[in-house]
């Protein structure tokens, strides 16, 4: 098989045999559910419900705010309890919407499907449809969806990938999608090709996950314009810059996205969120995740309601094992991680990660002793230590000229330096202070 | 001849070249530049804080000549500097009255709980991007001491409780610490100012007690113990609104409060019968 791969890059145990055979769960909605009304991208979205109001399951509760926003709908029926500012896992406190379940799942009435036959929707139908059903990428960025598919007219999207690599190790969510939705996959793939006008769909799959490169392959054979692409086995292959770069040869210019060279990745879990929106009508209020590590009893792979407490899900899935030591929300690699557990599942939240104390390295800090390792492995190839010494010294500026901005913060580089410095740390510190800066010299 | 002697003697004659080219170009090419510049920049203290928000004294002066700035911004020079500048632009002379940085912020390592162990980039800056911080309270000092670094004038120490200590006599009031603050826990005042309320947080008082000993849980006994209407109540944090209105009728308030969020900031220079007021932010010894 010809497998591709992008330069660069690193071989972190992956540790997805911990949940990978565990099919996907159903997550009974617990008794209060806490839906934060800024879980993407853009602009919060503004509460349209009051205290004590009776709200069903999909009715919209939040509107979304200018262009590069999404609406918020309620994951269940029940009553507000109230409205107020909730812990969410990004570490901020964000105005939110708590809500009392009934345990009826009453469904509100306006939702049905737009068309009955799925394959009927214009593009302009899919994108107001994607739109207010508030999806947003659910591989972790939570970026409006409906932008996504409206690529500027001078820039012709003429591929699609579909992103399957799921390149964070532990995480197995999208692997057990791609298994148990396979048709849904394709044919939500179809539409989002319709949408943006392209010709040919890549599905990007990494080689630790033969079984599914197989399954594809064969459903899709005799098909011209689906490709599947195996990938190797290799973090960050599922960074969209890499997955164009491996899949088509194409380079993502420096600040630009990948419609710049015509093309479009969407997460295999958004693309099934997309499917069940046109298909059913149901906005996106649930979501599919991973809980797992050393830290926690019994993993598994769950549907999850939007607003469901880590801590239910924890005591789900059997509790933690041992003594927790890191609790995160997505993968080790990129995710974030939290100082309780007494925070919603949001629409970014892939996975929660437990890791036990005794995993956790506590590392000490030493000097940079000029390795090169970081220079070695970025897969945007960046000097990540001249980056962060110009940083430090605060010439932020002249750290932009060695690409601060072009850093993916995939987190490579702290992975791999042996004195222990927090590389991307130092990144999203050069870049913050760049732009305050910026924002001072424009007064 | 020895090679001594050549050196000396061609060294000799390439610096008298240069010295030529450059004397003609000296007069070739030379600037005007207007002798006001060079005097006020002069009498600046050259410290090149960036107070007064310009990179370096000598900007700051060439502001003052070509673009009429105005002349009370070194903070660092004070009003003698501003005088001085007012004679050479022939101006009439404002009023500068000396401002200090405050720490509006009480919640030293043992009042207010970290949320866990930290151990990324230990710079206030760089905490404040993980989530608000890893201090409980989201309004808090970090005590990281970005402040105590980035101030020219070494007027900020950190006390051994994690708080900013500003010795008043060596602060300019250039208000770069407060630029620098992610958390906004600094802010000028003028000198005599001796009325304040150390505590940022606008979280309802229940959470903020959760969080801190010393916050300001909002119970507006001191806005109530006033009547001069020196306070108020602002969103869940009381508010000195009019400080030379706090005179001696609320003292009481003071007495009253149930976590010291309000407190004189040189309780020293108030003389009362029989009361002290404890000194709450301490210079580390
Ligand atoms: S510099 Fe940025 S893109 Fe490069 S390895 Fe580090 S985090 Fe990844
Ligand atoms: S509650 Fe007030 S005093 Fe305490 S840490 Fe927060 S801002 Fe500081
Ligand atoms: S006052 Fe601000 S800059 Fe100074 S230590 Fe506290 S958080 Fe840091």
């Amino acid at each position: 098989m010809n497998k591709k791969t992008f330069p660069k890059g690193i071989h972190p145990p992956d540790k997805k045999e911990l949940s990978k055979d565990f099919k996907t769960e159903f997550f009974p909605a617990p008794s209060t559910i806490v839906i934060p009304l800024h879980q993407h991208i853009g602009a919060p979205a503004e509460p349209l419900v009051n205290k004590k109001d009776r709200v069903l399951k999909g009715q919209k509760i939040g509107e979304a705010k200018g262009f590069i926003s999404a609406p918020i709908h309620a994951s269940v029926s029940g009553t507000v309890k109230s409205i107020e500012p909730h812990l969410t896992p990004s570490g901020k406190k964000i105005m939110s919407v708590i809500i009392t379940n009934d345990g009826e799942d009453e469904i509100h009435p306006d939702i049905k499907p737009l068309k009955d036959d799925i394959s009927s929707y214009s593009p302009e139908e899919v994108r107001t449809a994607v739109r207010d059903a508030g999806i947003v990428g659910l591989g972790g960025a939570a970026f409006p969806t409906s932008v996504k598919l409206s690529p500027p007219k001078e820039f012709p999207v003429d591929t699609v990938i579909l992103n399957g690599a799921e390149c964070e190790p532990y995480l197995t969510t999208d692997y057990r999608l791609m298994l148990e939705k396979t048709d849904e996959l394709i044919i939500g793939a179809e539409i989002l090709k319709e949408t943006v006008g392209a010709s040919k769909i890549y599905i990007g799959i990494e080689d630790n996950k033969e079984d599914l490169i197989s399954l594809y392959a064969e459903k899709l054979k005799g098909r011209a314009d689906f490709e599947v692409a195996p990938l190797k086995t290799k973090y960050p292959q599922g960074g969209e810059k890499m997955l164009v770069k491996a899949i088509l040869g194409r380079e993502v210019p420096t600040g630009g996205l990948p419609f710049h060279v015509g093309v479009l990745v969407q997460n295999v879990g958004t693309t099934y969120a997309v499917y069940e929106t046109l298909k059913t009508g149901m906005p996106l209020i649930e979501r599919g995740l991973t809980i797992t590590g050393e830290g926690i009893k019994t993993p598994k792979n769950l549907s999850v309601r939007i607003g469901t407490m880590f801590k239910d899900i924890v005591e789900f899935s059997g509790g933690y094992a041992g003594n927790p030591g890191k609790l995160i929300m997505g993968g080790p690699m990129m995710g974030i991680s939290q100082y309780t557990d007494n925070v919603p599942v949001i629409k970014a939240t892939s996975g929660i990660l437990v890791l036990p104390d005794e995993e956790i390295p506590h590392k000490k800090e030493y000097p940079c002793i000029s390795c090169n390792s970081c220079v070695d492995h970025c897969p945007m190839n960046l000097v990540p230590t001249r980056i962060v010494k110009l940083a430090q010294n605060k010439l932020f500026e002249e750290s932009k000229k060695w690409g601060l901005l072009d850093c993916i913060e995939c987190g490579t580089c702290s992975y791999v330096c042996p004195a222990n410095i927090p590389l991307v740390h130092w990144i999203r510190y050069g870049k913050n202070e760049l732009m305050k800066l910026r924002k001072k010299s424009e007064k | 001849m020895s090679v001594l002697i050549i050196s000396i003697i061609t060294l000799g004659a390439l610096a008298l070249l240069f010295a030529v080219i450059l004397a003609i170009a000296d007069i070739k090419l030379r600037v005007e530049v207007d002798p006001k510049i060079e005097e006020i920049d002069g009498i600046l203290p050259q410290a090149n804080c960036g107070g007064c928000g310009y990179p370096g004294c000598k900007n700051y002066a060439t502001a003052i000549v070509n673009k009429g700035e105005d002349i009370n911004k070194c903070a660092p020079g004070g009003q003698e500097i501003t005088d001085l500048i007012a004679k050479i632009m022939g101006l009439e002379a404002t009023a500068t009255e000396k401002v200090v940085a405050r720490v509006h912020c009480r919640g030293t390592e043992e009042a207010a709980k970290r949320k866990g162990v930290y151990e990324g980039v230990k710079t206030c800056r760089a905490v404040a991007l993980v989530g608000s911080g890893d201090k409980l309270c989201d309004w808090g000092c970090l005590g990281y001491g970005d402040c105590e670094e980035e101030c020219p004038f070494d007027a900020i120490t950190m006390t051994d409780e994690g708080l900013p200590y500003v010795d008043e006599e060596k602060c300019t009031g250039c208000g770069i610490c407060v630029d620098v603050c992610p958390k906004d826990i600094l802010e000028l005042h003028p000198i005599d100012e001796n009325i304040m309320i150390f505590c940022r947080s606008q979280d309802p008082p229940k959470q903020s007690r959760a969080v801190c000993k010393n916050a300001c849980i909002a119970c507006n006994i001191c806005v109530r113990k006033c009547p001069t209407g020196a306070l108020e109540m602002g969103n869940n944090l009381v508010e000195v609104v009019e400080p030379e209105k706090f005179t001696e009728e609320c003292y009481g308030g003071i007495d009253k409060c149930p976590t010291g969020a309000i407190n004189f900031v040189h309780p020293e220079k108030i003389k009362r019968e029989n009361k002290t007021v404890e000194i709450i932010i301490k210079k580390k010894e």
